[in-house]
């Protein structure tokens, strides 16, 4: 499957150090924007015990999910410290002179499509 | 026993009594003179106070029980008319005092400019307590000016803690650069550039021509014409010895009082010590070879052997953030050569001078980080020859791969000075830490007195600690924030007040957060602490709330919310209840539950339907009960005089009155409260954060009780007679707790930290400090008390919170 963009809206619909979730057929998505204006999303699940993890504090490229305070690198979905688990990031996009945001789904679909044979 | 009088209580004295009660408490009953009204104290701590970054009860080196543990007689506040060399005896202003020994040690006085106009009102020198007490009170008023003379080591740090409390500050240096005895010209020019960069303006080669004014100070003219505007001069361009009294006791005096290595002075029987001395024709200023000079003075008392000589001196500025660092001699001259690395953007300036092979000078600046090891260089006298290429880069550079700094402290050797104010070697701290079992940075200061005095060296203690016990040392006496920084949260608070700070990247920017943008630790805290300091100021910053604080309810575990309106001291109303049932029908809100606090809880709210339920109960006349915040929570009531027929005060109408005085209001941790009418406590008053029980007589004011992780009961605060009076009171004392509260930390745990007496002083005893508490209370909640529900229920707030950013449906996903 190739990977489709979806527009999902303007960087400065985030706040700054902040994060939005978009609703999709695969479940919520967190989307985060940092104090340097870069964007990530990951699945809105904690990995510990499934908190809203676009609830949570932003913090440098991680977040700290709300629940029991877990840290999870926006990079690559690991949690931090002596914790182990991951979530699943997704691709996002955003365009520098728009400020417009796209995001696929590619990862989550691909899931599906496995699943589905 | 034999009568010990000393005159004068500094650091020199004070050290001598010390080693002395050490060796045998017994051996000489003490009389101590001071014309200070007060005791021993750091003196050389004195910036830190100016600056707001010490408190002056941290710089109290003896308290009154340690005087009168050792049975010193004080005579504080008493001056010193004469000695009589032939009776043995001082004479006070209050009487005389015989003597066996006599040790003078009157220190020194400031140096006067002698121009017309140093006896105006606003003149001062920087010397004592007093005279620190006037600079603080100087820069309270908003945009008042100072200037320093003498941009030597005093005048510098007094400078920068006026500019740290506001004031506007010009400093005059008559020689050409900044500290010209400690710095060559070079590093001056950067320590200028950095002060200035603080806000300082230097003017250097300005003679002072006179101070103008009628009868207080207006301004300063200078020999070339200019005038500068003033209402405060503190004059710092040196110190002169004083030794009246030795000299009119008749003792051999040049300039200062002669003393051989022993102290002695002309007369067998009497000693001196400190600056007031002068020893081979020196004079001494630094705090050093004072501490020398009284462990000699300390053991010759004790009838043994010792010898005073003068070693080498260093320099170290104490001003936050400006570096610098001299000792030896760096001159330049025939038969000297010398190293010099610049590094220009990073302000880095490192100059050795070498003298057959042999290093007797550096200074540095900017980067301070080998001084130790240049110094011992300097002091050994041992060939550099072999070094000399990498010499300048210091000992990390030396043999090969760089060192980590643990190696480093450990390969220093046994005899290596790690204090330089006192004098102590590495082998005593690490040979009194294994002998004494000690484990606290404060236990080893105590024991070898290292970093006791200007703590610039307790990085170093740390790590031979660290060396000494392996793992089982904890270097952070103070636990850091977290760990984006190395303070704990009473230096932040201070250093938020004392600097001014009022953002939080202003924060992490001045006390060098090692992360870029904090953690979700200490921004939250961060958060509080600039609301509490300046409200209406600081812009509460959203993204550093924990979400509870963000949307104004309560996460759940499935994240669906719980939602608690208030109910003033627990009283409802059949319209309020309809309108809570009406709420919990239309939005399917799947429980309903009573809180400990006497409200209602409806759980597993879904965000989205957060404004609207808000709007149902706004419309009902319900606020935001808060149930989700460090902030006043609920105060909860029994039904007093209104119904109860052991009632004795209007419980329930106090409840309510306090919580409407005080909801909005954030606090360091929750604070809940209660109000029982009688002292049967059906409001369970006595484990509530604050409580009151009411009697015939009036109001008993509790706090600090504690019924979760922890289970306490209260302590009595006070009594009073009505209800003012008891609202004044838990108005002041949370307001305390506020401004002193470390985020997280409830009120029995702040209790605990400070102590009941420091909080009775403030808000019991003295009524003025009670009013000013409460004003300060008053004050922030004339921004704090919005409803935070009508905010984004109907105002417009933050509505990116409650809405997904975007949807995307089956057939987009699909494509």
């Amino acid at each position: 499957m190739s990977k489709a963009w979806h527009p999902i809206g303007q960087l400065t619909d985030i706040p700054k150090r902040g994060s939005r979730c978009v609703a999709t057929p695969f479940g919520r998505i967190a989307v985060f924007r940092t104090a340097e204006d870069h964007v990530f999303a990951t699945e809105d699940r904690c990995p510990h015990k499934g908190g809203p993890l676009s609830q949570g504090i932003v913090h440098d490229a991680s977040v700290t999910c709300p629940l029991h305070n877990a840290v999870i690198s926006l990079e690559t979905g690991e949690m931090q410290g002596p914790d182990e688990g991951r979530v699943r990031t997704y691709a996002i996009r955003l365009d520098p002179l728009t400020g417009a945001i796209d995001l696929s789904l590619a990862e989550a679909a691909a899931d599906m499509t496995q699943a589905a044979e | 026993m034999q009568k010990l009088v000393v005159i004068g209580a500094g650091m020199a004295s004070g050290r001598v009594l010390e080693n002395l009660f050490e060796t045998d408490p017994q051996a000489y009953e003490v009389t101590l003179f001071n014309a200070e009204p007060r005791g021993n104290y750091n003196r050389i701590m004195l910036s830190p106070v100016l600056s707001g970054e010490k408190s002056f009860d941290e710089i109290v080196t003896h308290n009154e029980g340690w005087y009168a543990g050792y049975k010193v007689a004080c005579r504080f506040g008493e001056k010193v008319v004469s000695i009589d060399r032939a009776r043995k005896v001082v004479v006070g202003e209050n009487g005389e005092a015989p003597y066996d020994k006599l040790i003078i040690a009157t220190g020194s006085v400031p140096f006067i400019v002698p121009v017309e106009g140093r006896d105006l009102e606003g003149v001062i020198t920087y010397r004592d307590l007093d005279d620190t007490n006037v600079m603080i009170e100087a820069s309270a008023t908003q945009g008042a000016k100072a200037v320093v003379i003498g941009g030597g080591l005093l005048g510098l740090e007094a400078a920068a803690g006026l500019r740290l409390r506001g004031m506007e500050v010009t400093v005059l240096h008559l020689s050409g650069h900044l500290m010209d005895r400690q710095l060559d010209e070079a590093a001056g020019y950067l320590l200028k550039r950095d002060l200035e960069k603080r806000g300082i303006a230097v003017m250097t080669k300005a003679s002072t021509q006179k101070i103008l004014g009628t009868e207080r100070v207006e301004g300063v003219e200078l020999a070339d014409g200019t005038v500068l505007p003033a209402d405060l001069v503190v004059m710092a361009v040196g110190i002169r010895p004083s030794a009246e009294i030795a000299k009119a006791a008749g003792l051999a005096v040049n300039r200062a009082i002669v003393v051989d290595a022993q102290l002695r002075t002309s007369d067998p029987d009497i000693y001196a010590v400190g600056e007031c001395t002068e020893f081979n024709g020196m004079l001494f200023g630094l705090v050093a070879p004072l501490y020398d000079q009284a462990k000699v003075l300390a053991k010759v008392l004790m009838g043994e052997a010792d010898s005073f000589a003068v070693k080498e001196l260093s320099t170290k500025l104490k001003v936050t953030g400006c570096d610098l660092f001299s000792a030896g001699d760096f001159a330049a001259g025939e038969g000297r050569e010398e190293i010099v690395l610049r590094d220009p953007s990073h302000g880095v300036y490192r100059r050795l001078v070498i003298e057959n092979d042999r290093l007797v000078g550096a200074v540095m600046y900017g980067d301070t980080g080998d001084a130790n090891w240049f110094f011992d260089l300097i002091r050994d006298g041992s060939s550099v020859a072999a070094m000399r290429d990498t010499l300048i880069f210091g000992q990390s550079y030396q043999g090969g791969s760089p060192l980590d700094p643990m190696a480093a402290v450990a390969a220093l050797p046994d005899d290596a000075e790690i204090c330089g104010c006192n004098g102590v070697c590495k082998s005593k701290i690490t040979g009194t830490i294994t002998a004494k079992g000690l484990t606290s940075l404060d236990e080893v200061r105590a024991h070898t007195k290292a970093s006791s005095s200007c703590g610039t060296c307790t990085g170093l203690v740390e790590q031979l600690m660290a060396l000494t016990l392996g793992a089982s040392f904890n270097p952070q006496a103070v636990k850091p924030m977290c760990g984006c920084t190395d303070l704990g949260h009473a230096d932040v608070r201070r250093l938020i007040v004392a600097k001014e700070l009022k953002s939080i990247p202003e924060v992490m920017q001045e006390l060098e957060w090692k992360t870029s943008c904090g953690c979700a630790k200490c921004r939250p805290a961060l958060n509080y602490y600039l609301i509490a300091d300046w409200p209406g100021e600081y812009r509460d910053d959203e993204q550093s709330r924990f979400i509870n604080e963000r949307v104004h309810a309560n996460i759940q575990k499935d994240g669906t919310y719980s939602v608690v309106p208030r109910m003033w001291g627990g009283m409802t109303s059949a319209s309020e209840l309809r309108a809570i049932a009406d709420v919990v029908d239309k939005f399917n809100i799947p429980s309903v539950k009573c809180t400990g606090g006497q409200r209602i809880d409806m759980l597993g709210v879904k965000k989205e339907d957060l404004p609207a339920v808000w709007a149902d109960l706004n419309a009902a006349g319900m606020v935001s009960g808060a149930a989700y915040g460090k902030a006043l929570r609920t105060v909860k009531t029994c039904v007093g005089t209104d119904w109860c027929r052991f009632g004795t005060q209007d419980s329930t109408g106090l409840g309510m009155r306090i919580e409407k005085f005080m909801w909005g209001s954030w606090t360091p941790a929750k604070v809940k409260m209660a109000v029982s009418g009688c002292p049967r406590n059906c409001a369970e008053a006595t484990c509530k954060d604050v409580g009151v029980i009411c009697t015939d007589a009036g109001y008993e004011i509790h706090f600090a009780g504690a019924a979760g992780l922890d289970i306490k009961g209260t302590e009595v605060l006070t009594q009073v007679r009505t209800e003012e009076e008891a609202i004044e009171m838990i108005v002041a004392l949370v307001q305390l707790y506020r401004e002193q509260g470390h985020y997280l930390e409830r009120i029995y745990k702040w209790l605990r930290r400070v102590g009941m007496e420091s909080i009775k002083a403030a808000v019991v005893e003295d009524a003025a400090k009670r009013r000013h508490y409460f004003d300060r209370f008053v004050k922030s909640q004339e921004t704090a008390q919005r409803d935070p529900w009508a905010d984004r229920a109907t105002g417009g707030v933050a509505s990116h919170e409650f809405k997904p950013m975007a949807e995307i449906g089956f057939k987009e996903a699909a494509e």
